[in-house]
């Protein structure tokens, strides 16, 4: 199952919806080149829906993490939304867990933002 | 009376499909060797994370050189060894992505993603001089 993303905006929050693997090549691109062109359009608030992803391997969890700290440091933010529990185990091998902010309903994510 | 023990290899080559298709024959073989899914999962993952490693690190995406995955299926475990054509390394080398310093790097984290999922993980110098990623995962009883 190849990697997609889709994004929509819900007020200043940009949801990106993904399916499929986040692995070397297809997936990690694709998901590195779309933060990037949110945050070239402005949208600064992203929120990574995580429900549709089956697999990840080190190579998403870099691309992850280099989303994170280059939306940080153009002062954004970046959470994670509806982690399943493949990739919950990897977040707390890599403790990666204690970077992210991590929810499991949207409502309440979108409302974490900073106004 | 033990089993005979089995072994098999496979030669890839050095291209981003070969961590797919390394991964599916392993899930194969753990499934053979009557592991459940989810040691299945966590086998596949490791052998993706060590032909991963072989193709970035060690071979340098370079296509000509060979990526040999070799599948030992013991009594006591399944043994899978990944040798690559590079420089080699040390796994006490190998920085450990959850300190501090490391966390935030964009990479570095297959090795202890083989050394979670599998009960033994070594690396060796290959009689090339490459790297042989030696890994193990118990079979249970």
């Amino acid at each position: 199952m190849s990697f997609r993303a889709t994004s929509r905006e819900l007020g200043e929050v940009t949801v990106i919806d993904m399916d499929g693997r986040i692995t070397l090549g297809e997936g990690s691109n694709l998901l590195r080149d779309l933060v990037r062109e949110k945050l070239s359009t402005g949208h600064r608030k992203i929120l990574l829906n995580l429900a549709g992803i089956v697999y990840i391997d080190s190579t998403g969890l870099g691309e992850l993490v280099s989303a994170y700290r280059f939306l940080k440091s153009e002062g954004g933010e970046l959470k994670l939304l509806n982690v399943n529990k493949k990739v919950t185990d990897l977040l707390q091998i890599t403790k990666l867990y204690t970077v992210f902010d991590i929810h499991s309903n949207e409502e309440h994510a979108i409302g974490s933002f900073h106004s | 009376m033990p089993s005979k023990p089995q072994r098999m290899e496979v030669v890839l080559e050095t291209l981003i499909e070969s961590i797919a298709l390394a991964e599916e024959v392993g899930v194969r073989m753990a499934a053979a060797a009557g592991f459940g899914e989810d040691d299945q999962y966590k086998i596949g993952l490791a052998l993706h994370e060590g032909v991963m490693n072989a193709f970035q690190y060690g071979n340098q995406q370079r296509r000509e050189r060979k990526i040999h995955v070799i599948f030992e299926l013991l009594e006591e475990k399944l043994v899978i060894h990944v040798v690559d054509q590079g420089a080699g390394f040390r796994l006490e080398d190998v920085p450990d992505p959850r300190e501090n310093e490391n966390v935030l790097e964009d990479s570095g984290r297959g090795v202890l993603l083989m050394k979670a999922f599998m009960d033994e993980v070594d690396v060796l110098s290959s009689a090339a001089g490459g790297a042989e990623v030696v890994m193990a995962k118990h079979r249970k009883r």
